[in-house]
């Protein structure tokens, strides 16, 4: 008993100097989960690349950071020949790669890296195409696969992509996660040694922070890259603590555990505004939530019913009850800070009255039987699924429309609306490469339906709208294309658009230009402790 | 005690069996593919989710995949994860030592407090303190272990400042893995303060998690203790003139404690099921956070994989525990055979 009672204090001693000397400039991330692996290829999920390709890596070219412009990143410059199917690249020279325990650079980054990288993704002869299993998600389903016809070097520093088709997005997607710039030099060495998987979970980059080591389900450590391109990051240190519930996250953030934390509760927004030692940032997300109808399912093949349901919706309230106020009223498909962005358009005015006479004229005075699917899960452009269906469907019982709210486990919700079972659902994405392609052609496109299409909308008007904005290598008239698609999208009404909702990152007080990225990660390159 | 040992080990295998194929069955039976799972929002073409499907060895028929398993075990081989792909047996032993860590404090935990102040109840039956103690007990024992986590959280570590919140040693240490439990390793490290830092950690996941098996433990060993307390012979040891406590702590006790430490073997499938709650709150990267991300991400190996080496966990700790009651007790030994 004396024992255990000296055993408690001792305890209660040793707790009380938990708070350890800190290293010169460490700056700690709460992040919500385990990154799936150090190889952003192999993955699609943001947690990974926040892990992964947006601390360790580089691409061809980048997003400025807290926008989705392209800028210049191992690629100083590029041109695209006139038809748009050659982009060539002049590399960046003297750039290091990161030197680990297993592995140290003798030369620095060249074409052949670049050529590397690619090849593994796309050459099923590629000696590392099947190391670790290698599925490159990402990769195959940006279409590349399809679209590249080659890639060569021309001499070390310059490179030149050939693609079969034009694909003026193409540049976009060399600045994402799976386009992420490996070592060829650290892969051939690691084949040599018989250790290739050192090359997935030892990641190598020329990236601002160099990888130091993961404890599984814990910690991830970085160290600032003395020798990066741009200019070493003002912190030393970077530490994700793996932290995945929410509440403990913020506990940690106020007792200065960490500077950062990734997704906080919608619940503890109120708390965080009024903390002293809090910062909440926030910014509209490059999302949109959205209610697709099955235009291939009557009565949704009539553009009127659509159009009527649409105006029967009461998105005001919806935004003031499923957002809570942190989200923004959705008129069109792709979100404002989306270039080509249509404020032209005027938003369907909701109108119950309206909508039901325009329901008598499409043949439907008493209205009819439908479903709505709701998403079981919380996804980051849709807070509450469930709850914005019972919404809906008040709403439409008012034009006399009776809908039955259906739900499924996630990964079967996906599968059965991919394969059209739904009249109505809800759903939503969030853009990969800020290219306005990249939620027209993917969502609304002829050839995503069956995938990611799942209004199953096939209408030719707009969709030679989009290939021809796809084949266009001019920005100005891609942007031409695009504000005319989004008018037809508005006038078929495919879907009703909702909302674009808001992301919040709280970080504390002390934490110096940190920039909320639009893609949704979290990068700590220029950011700074006071 | 030869046959005795035989005939536990011949239980092992139907138990065994059972385990694989509820765990198998189990998982499947809940509807959602790794696949689309894996491809959310985006969707995949058929050919490429059937390829993916090929791969994870998942487009044969059940029975097939359960036979492939089941050869699998045997060989030793339990697969790999579909999400990390790195063999599940690499990521169990990775993570297995954080949870017994915290599973041993919190069992020390609560037996250093449970054992005496069940002991003190018995001895003052009756009394306030007795009736407020099982009050409590019965509080403690009932209480959501998240609510209480949280609650302990906001008072120690953001109030008061006297804990970490969570994790399991300052991210400011860097501690190699040698044995897997920190608390060693911090101190074969050289980092100064690692040790504490450790220590600490632990503080707050033990006393949550060694709630419930206090509770039992303190109300177990009061009725074990009243039990014994009314028997002749501590009545002859009272009548010799024995000092209160030598009757207590030495002909009583002793008794009573055998109940009481087959309820604390009885208590480590608890501790492995509130360490499922208990990691997650925690942040404590162990086999209970791990187990429940595999069924979120429909992770077929690790969860088939990971119930099975618990399971295998608790059947050899029972196992001791009978062999231990066999060599104690004789009655046990012989009985029945």
């Amino acid at each position: 008993m004396h024992q255990a009672l000296r055993g408690a204090a001792l305890g209660l001693t040793l707790a009380a100097g938990f708070v350890s000397p800190l290293a010169a400039k460490t700056l700690v991330y709460c992040s919500e989960g385990s990154p799936e692996g150090f190889n952003p290829a192999f993955f699609t999920a943001g947690t990974t690349f926040d892990a992964t390709s947006r601390q360790v890596f580089d691409k061809l070219v980048q997003f400025e950071r807290g926008t989705t412009k392209i800028v210049p990143g191992l690629a100083e410059s590029w041109t695209v020949s006139e038809e748009g199917l050659e982009y060539t690249f002049k590399l960046r020279k003297g750039v290091k790669f990161h030197t680990s325990k297993s592995f140290k650079p003798t030369r620095d980054f060249n074409a052949q890296d670049v050529i590397f990288t690619f090849e593994r993704q796309w050459k099923t002869e590629n000696p590392y195409h099947t190391v670790s299993g290698g599925a490159y998600e990402y990769f195959n389903s940006m279409d590349m696969p399809k679209l590249l016809k080659s890639i060569e070097a021309v001499d070390d520093y310059t490179v030149k992509f050939t693609l079969n088709e034009p694909e003026a997005p193409f540049l976009a997607n060399l600045g994402m996660d799976f386009a992420s710039i490996q070592s060829a030099e650290y892969a051939d060495a690691m084949a040599k040694a018989g250790t290739q998987t050192k090359v997935d979970q030892e990641p190598v980059g020329t990236g601002p922070f160099q990888f130091v080591g993961y404890q599984k389900d814990a910690v991830i450590r970085y160290r600032a890259n003395e020798a990066y391109w741009a200019g070493k990051a003002p912190i030393d240190t970077l530490v994700f603590s793996i932290t995945p519930d929410a509440s403990v996250r913020y506990a940690k953030l106020k007792a200065g555990e960490c500077h950062v934390m990734a997704y906080p509760n919608p619940a503890d927004l109120a708390a965080m505004r009024t903390d002293p030692a809090v910062n909440l940032m926030s910014q509209e997300g490059l999302n949109v939530g959205y209610l697709a109808f099955n235009t291939e399912k009557a009565p949704f093949t009539d553009t009127k019913v659509r159009q009527a349901l649409s105006m029967a919706v009461n998105k005001d309230a919806i935004i003031e009850a499923v957002y809570q106020g942190a989200g923004k009223k959705a008129k069109n498909p792709i979100p404002p800070t989306i270039w080509s962005y249509n404020d032209k358009i005027e938003d369907t005015k909701y109108d119950p009255e309206a909508a039901r006479k325009m329901l008598a004229d499409a043949g439907f005075p008493n209205g009819f039987e439908t479903d709505l699917w709701a998403m079981p899960v919380q996804r980051p452009y849709n807070p509450n699924a469930r709850r914005m269906a019972e919404m809906v469907q008040a709403d439409w019982a008012k034009v006399g429309v009776k809908a039955k709210i259906v739900s499924y486990e996630w990964g079967e919700y996906l599968r059965r609306t991919k394969d059209g079972e739904h009249q109505t659902m809800l759903m939503g994405w969030t853009g990969d490469n800020g290219d306005p392609d990249n939620f027209l052609y993917v969502l609304l496109g002829c050839e995503a339906v069956g995938s990611a299409n799942r209004a199953r909308f096939c209408y030719q008007p707009f969709n030679d709208l989009l290939v021809k904005a796809k084949r266009t290598p001019d920005v100005a008239q891609r942007t031409k294309f695009y504000e005319d698609a989004q008018a037809v999208f508005k006038e078929q009404a495919p879907w009703i658009t909702v909302a674009h909702s808001v992301v919040y990152e709280p970080i504390r007080k002390e934490v110096q230009n940190y920039k909320i990225d639009p893609f949704g990660g979290h990068i700590f390159y220029g950011v700074d402790l006071k | 005690m030869f046959r005795f040992i035989l005939t536990r080990f011949s239980l092992i295998i139907p138990t065994f069996i059972g385990v694989t194929l509820l765990t198998f069955a189990l998982i499947r039976l809940v509807p959602g593919d790794p696949v689309e799972l894996m491809a959310g929002e985006r969707g995949i073409s058929p050919e490429r989710h059937a390829e993916l499907r090929a791969a994870m060895g998942l487009d044969k028929p059940l029975m097939v995949q359960y036979g492939t398993y089941i050869a699998d075990v045997v060989r030793g081989d339990l697969g790999q994860s579909v999400v990390t792909r790195t063999p599940v047996l690499d990521e169990f032993l990775t993570l297995f030592p954080a949870t017994i860590e915290l599973s041993v404090c919190a069992i020390l935990f609560a037996m250093i407090i449970g054992l005496p102040l069940g002991i003190i109840a018995a001895v003052k039956r009756g009394s306030v303190f007795d009736h407020s103690l099982m009050g409590i007990s019965l509080t403690g024992y009932s209480m959501p272990i998240f609510w209480w986590a949280l609650l302990l959280i906001l008072l120690f570590s953001v109030n008061l400042g006297w804990t970490p919140v969570s994790g399991r040693i300052s991210v400011m240490y860097w501690v190699e893995p040698v044995t897997g439990f920190l608390l060693i390793d911090s101190l074969l490290s050289d980092e100064a303060g690692a040790f504490s830092s450790a220590l600490s950690h632990l503080i707050l996941p033990a006393i949550v998690l060694g709630t419930v098996p206090l509770a039992v433990i303190a109300r177990m060993t009061r009725s074990s203790m009243l039990e014994v307390l009314g028997e002749d012979y501590i009545r002859t040891a009272r009548a010799k003139g024995l000092a209160p406590f030598r009757v207590i702590a030495q002909h009583a006790l002793r008794n009573a404690l055998i109940p009481v430490v087959t309820v604390i073997g009885l208590q480590v499938g608890v501790l492995f099921a509130g360490a499922i709650l208990t990691e997650t709150i925690f942040a404590w990267p162990g086999i209970g956070k791990w187990l429940i991300e595999s069924v979120s991400r429909r992770d077929y190996p690790v969860l088939q994989g990971g119930v099975l080496l618990v399971a295998a966990v608790i059947m050899l700790v029972n196992l001791l525990v009978d062999l231990t009651y066999g060599i104690l007790n004789p009655r046990i030994r012989h009985g029945g055979h």
